[in-house]
């Protein structure tokens, strides 16, 4: 491959000589159509500035549209004009040179020595320096009051954005005309410009105000014919029509000797016309509107922004070979997998060069044709032709099919594609998967991957991309591959792992009340796809019984040493002391056999680092760990649907004798906030340091009545529910919901607040007129003594939704703000690569970091940041 | 009360970690073994309260040892410069 460095860009101002010598011709008409719709000669879409219609051959340099690169025209303008872009810079050097002789006011010798120290600092190419020395020359010229050289009081120039010049005088302010203006920098030399930063050879300091306009090719600035034939003009071709009227009126004052007045008037027209032209978005001046009211696009628009020319063109493309649709699940697909819609699977290829070895496969596909699934739609043959299969005879053409032909074959089983779904915050939002195609019209993929796209299927679209070249495929296979992504970069634990109905199921499998008969077993087993031999019966007398925990053991390699206290056994009613626990609680996988414990969220949940997938992945690898997921985990599922799981109203009442109590201790703590007012109302409260009496009253209440009671609550509720309650297993196992949850169901949803306070806004001393203005009491501040199933008040359910507010407002502010730090630290980061001494560098190895992360360690391949876990291994041998 | 007037050595202060001015011979090592210039190295201002502290001049390199939470101690370098812009 051929490669070639940029070593350097320079920007420079077009002088009038150049923009006159790159002009093809001068325009001066308005008119832009003849009568019979041809473009008139120096109007603004004379022939000379570009072929564009089809058929057209362009005039100047004999090409079609295809070929001709447009030219430039230009207008001479009656007048100058500032350039908008250029008026800093114009009010820097007015500033910084004097009116009268133009030169610098700097005196002589120290002139010399500042040309001296620019020369040197250029030698040694210390731009920084420059930068500074021009910036302290500027200034310091700008401050001198007298010229040195000739000895002229410098004039007191002020800038009124966004073009107007004044110069301050005795009897006030007098505006200075761009003519007088450029006079002023014709007259600054060349080495004086170099002190103040410029470069007189690209960028002389007068060729900031125009005296010529070049006129943009066609190609620019296209018009579009409608459907009803009228002839719809660019933007920018509106706007220099403008130009041209009011620069030909202009001209026509001059010429017949117009009061000074109207010819001002028509100047500064002219200055708005074309300001607008660069820039309609000019602070200062109104924007330049079409006809119908709409806002014109100005030269600077159409670069600028998100759809602009940089961000919307060059740095975002869109792509062939791409595919986007809704999402659904399908538990039945491998993790790796996705499920492809024919009819997609139809229109996106992949091109598949013919040899001995695949010629009768490609023959087949060929014969096929572009609507039969599995087919082909073109055929390249070596010559470079490329042949539609839609309109040829196929039969002949599969005959004609030799080595060394390519084939853009359809979709097949077994193609790798890479998945999306935006915003794109990760690298784990693009992976690569493997293609099955199904009937219907969404991508299927497995529940288990929804975590890393942070998917569900309420109407989620995704995009599938489809690599093209060899090397690429290679590349999405061994490093896109979802089994590759388990484990996630961010601190090396699973973010792909069981959720709700694979906890649900898993417990039910793995508690030791389940045994399960020949034929479920068989069932669970096929669920899975297990071909090998059914492990002897845990219980032979009087039939022949299985545990679930025999059929997870099926599963897991013969020398796997894993034990972990379950997520069930963290609750304190249940905690397990050691290892012969009535609880099942601790899970003790020796020698690839589940010895005892059930199985719950913290042994095959997602984000559960040390978990037993994170082990399996880790010491026996990714596609170990993957058949696991989609294995046992297919198994759990088919134990929740076999067993039934359900949860309903019933399982959230409780008995009158639990009410009470939950009453009672509701009460105590309403009696508790009474008497902290009437405390506070006898001023016997003492502040807290640091606090007003107001502030303490309402701390103390808030620890009374929130949390702390809660929690109090639950543990009173647990006592009550039967372990067998689907909800306290959802619950237990990490499944879904918490004892809090369940404490606002059953119980009492408890205090209500926002930003951390008790709800007090809306009416002058209450929150709603229903309270008596100033009153502290609990129920006045939101405190809601009822859960959802005894159902809220209207006031309570006021409350609630006050409070959920503002949640719902906390997301909608995060995301946006997260998204918008995403995009600048990608910006940030995106050039730095760790090289193979680990050093952390950009592009030109200019260093980040001497060594990644300081310790060199990738965090996708650590425990918890450390580059090895002793525990693991003395678990791992000692016990094995 | 604190004295305001009452200097502080801010080398003392435990947050800051410790600098110390390679010899030019050590620098050249260093530079040699990481394969760069001295530009493309992390800058540190002159202005700096440390660089000015430790008395470092334009064109040393610093070392700079500190406590890191991932590797026990890292060792980071600086380059002074005069002024610490946005480079070309």
């Amino acid at each position: 491959m051929l490669t070639t460095r940029i070593s350097k860009i320079k920007f420079g101002i077009l002088s009038p000589d150049e923009i006159r010598k790159m002009s093809v011709t001068t325009i001066v008409s308005t008119e832009v159509y003849d009568n019979d719709g041809m473009p008139i000669d120096g109007g603004v879409m004379d022939r000379r500035m570009g072929a564009i219609e089809p058929g057209e051959t362009c005039p100047v340099c004999g090409n079609t549209r295809e070929n001709c690169p447009g030219h430039f025209g230009h207008l001479e303008l009656a007048k100058p004009v500032f350039h908008v872009a250029f008026t800093k810079y114009i009010l820097m050097y007015l500033k910084a040179t004097c009116s009268n002789c133009g030169r610098i006011k700097i005196p002589e010798s120290e002139r010399e020595e500042f040309l001296k120290l620019l020369r040197d600092l250029e030698d040694l190419k210390l731009t920084h320096l420059k930068r500074r020395l021009h910036e302290y020359i500027r200034r310091k010229a700008a401050s001198t009051t007298t010229c040195p050289h000739c000895g002229a009081p410098s004039l007191d120039i002020k800038l009124e954005k966004p073009h107007s010049f004044y110069v301050k005088t005795e009897t006030g302010l007098r505006k200075l005309t761009p003519s007088e203006v450029r006079k002023h920098l014709e007259k600054i030399p060349d080495d004086d410009v170099r002190l103040l930063g410029g470069d007189p050879r690209d960028a002389r300091p007068e060729w900031m105000v125009l005296t010529v306009l070049p006129v943009p090719p066609k190609q620019v600035r296209p018009s579009v014919t409608l459907e009803t034939g009228i002839r719809s003009e660019d933007d920018l071709t509106h706007k220099l029509v403008d130009i041209i009227r009011v620069n030909n009126r202009l001209k026509e004052h001059l010429e017949s000797g117009a009061p000074e007045a109207i010819i001002e008037e028509e100047w500064e027209l002219l200055q708005y016309h074309i300001t607008t032209y660069f820039d309609n978005e000019v602070s200062g001046i109104p924007v330049a509107r079409h006809r119908s009211g709409k806002v014109l696009k100005g030269l600077a628009q159409r670069l600028k922004g998100k759809e602009g020319r940089f961000r919307g063109d060059l740095r975002g493309k869109r792509v062939d070979f791409s595919s986007r649709t809704v999402i659904s699940p399908d538990p039945n697909l491998s993790i790796n997998e996705v499920g492809v819609p024919e009819e997609v699977a139809k229109i996106l290829t992949i091109p598949e060069r013919v040899t001995p070895w695949n010629i009768d496969l490609l023959r087949r596909l060929v014969l096929n044709g572009p609507d039969k699934w599995p087919g082909a739609n073109y055929i390249i043959r070596p010559d470079g032709r490329k042949i539609s299969l839609k309109y040829v005879d196929r039969k002949a053409t599969a005959e004609s099919l030799e080595p060394g032909f390519i084939v853009e074959r359809h979709l097949l089983d077994g193609d790798i594609v890479l998945f999306n779904r935006q915003p794109s915050l990760h690298r784990i939002s693009v992976m690569a998967h493997v293609v099955r195609v199904l009937p219907y019209k969404t991508f299927r993929l497995n529940l288990l991957v929804c975590p890393p796209y942070n998917a569900d299927f309420d109407g989620d679209e995704m995009n599938l991309h489809v690599p093209q070249s060899e090397e690429a495929r290679a590349e999405a296979r061994l490093l896109m591959l979802v089994e590759k992504h388990i484990l996630t970069p961010r601190y090396g634990g699973p973010i792909i792992g069981g959720l709700q109905d694979y906890v649900s199921g898993a417990y039910l499998l793995t508690v030791k009340s389940t045994i399960l008969t020949k034929d479920k077993v068989v069932k669970l087993l096929a669920s899975t796809g297990y071909k090998g031999p059914l492990p002897e019966p845990a219980i032979l007398k009087p039939r022949e019984y299985w545990t679930g925990k025999q059929l997870v053991s099926l599963f897991l390699p013969k020398d796997f040493n894993y034990r972990r206290v379950s997520k069930i056994g963290s609750a304190s009613v249940l905690r397990c002391i050691d290892e012969d626990c009535p609880h099942d609680s601790i899970v003790i996988i020796r020698n690839g056999i589940l010895l005892e414990g059930v199985i719950d969220k913290n042994s095959i949940g997602r984000e559960e680092p040390e978990n037993i997938v994170h082990w399996l992945i880790k010491e026996y690898g990714e596609d170990v760990g993957r058949l696991f997921m989609d294995k046992v985990y297919k198994m759990f599922i088919t134990m929740c649907e076999m067993h039934g799981f359900t949860m309903s109203y019933d399982h959230l009442t409780v008995s009158e004798d639990a009410k009470k109590v939950i009453y009672s201790i509701i009460e105590n703590k309403k009696e508790e906030v009474s008497e902290l007012l009437k405390l506070y109302r006898e001023r016997r409260l003492v502040a807290r340091p640091g606090k007003t009496l107001e502030e303490t009253l309402e701390d103390e209440i808030i620890d009374t009545l929130s949390k702390k009671l809660l929690d109090e609550v639950a543990d009173v509720l647990t006592q009550y529910f039967a372990l067998t309650n689907p909800v306290v297993i959802m619950a237990r196992t990490g499944a879904r919901g918490n004892p809090v949850n369940l404490t606002q169901m059953t119980g009492l949803l408890g205090q209500q607040t926002v930003r951390g306070k008790r709800l007090t806004r809306g009416y002058m001393g209450r929150m709603l007129p229903h309270f008596k203005p100033g009153d502290l009491g609990a129920e006045a501040r939101g405190f809601i003594a009822k859960g959802f199933v005894d159902g809220l008040g209207p006031l309570e359910l006021f409350f609630h939704t006050a409070a959920g507010r503002e949640g719902l407002i906390d997301t909608a502010v995060r995301t946006s703000q997260s998204g918008y730090m995403q995009r600048r630290l990608i910006n940030a980061l995106q050039d730095l690569k760790v090289h193979y001494d680990g050093s952390v560098r950009t592009t030109s190895e200019e260093i980040v970091q001497l060594l990644y992360g300081e310790d060199g360690v990738d965090p996708a391949k650590s425990d918890h940041g450390k580059s090895v876990n002793i525990d693991r291994i003395i678990e791992k041998y000692v016990h094995g | 009360m604190l004295n305001m007037r009452e200097k502080v050595n801010i080398l003392e202060h435990e947050l800051v970690p410790k600098h110390e001015i390679i010899p030019p011979e050590e620098a050249l090592k260093i530079l040699k073994e990481l394969r760069i210039e001295p530009w493309q190295l992390p800058w540190i201002s002159i202005d700096d309260p440390v660089v000015k502290a430790i008395g470092a001049k334009p064109g040393d390199i610093v070392r700079i040892i500190r406590k890191s939470p991932t590797a026990g101690i890292s060792i980071a370098y600086r380059y002074v410069v005069v002024e610490v812009t946005k480079r070309t």
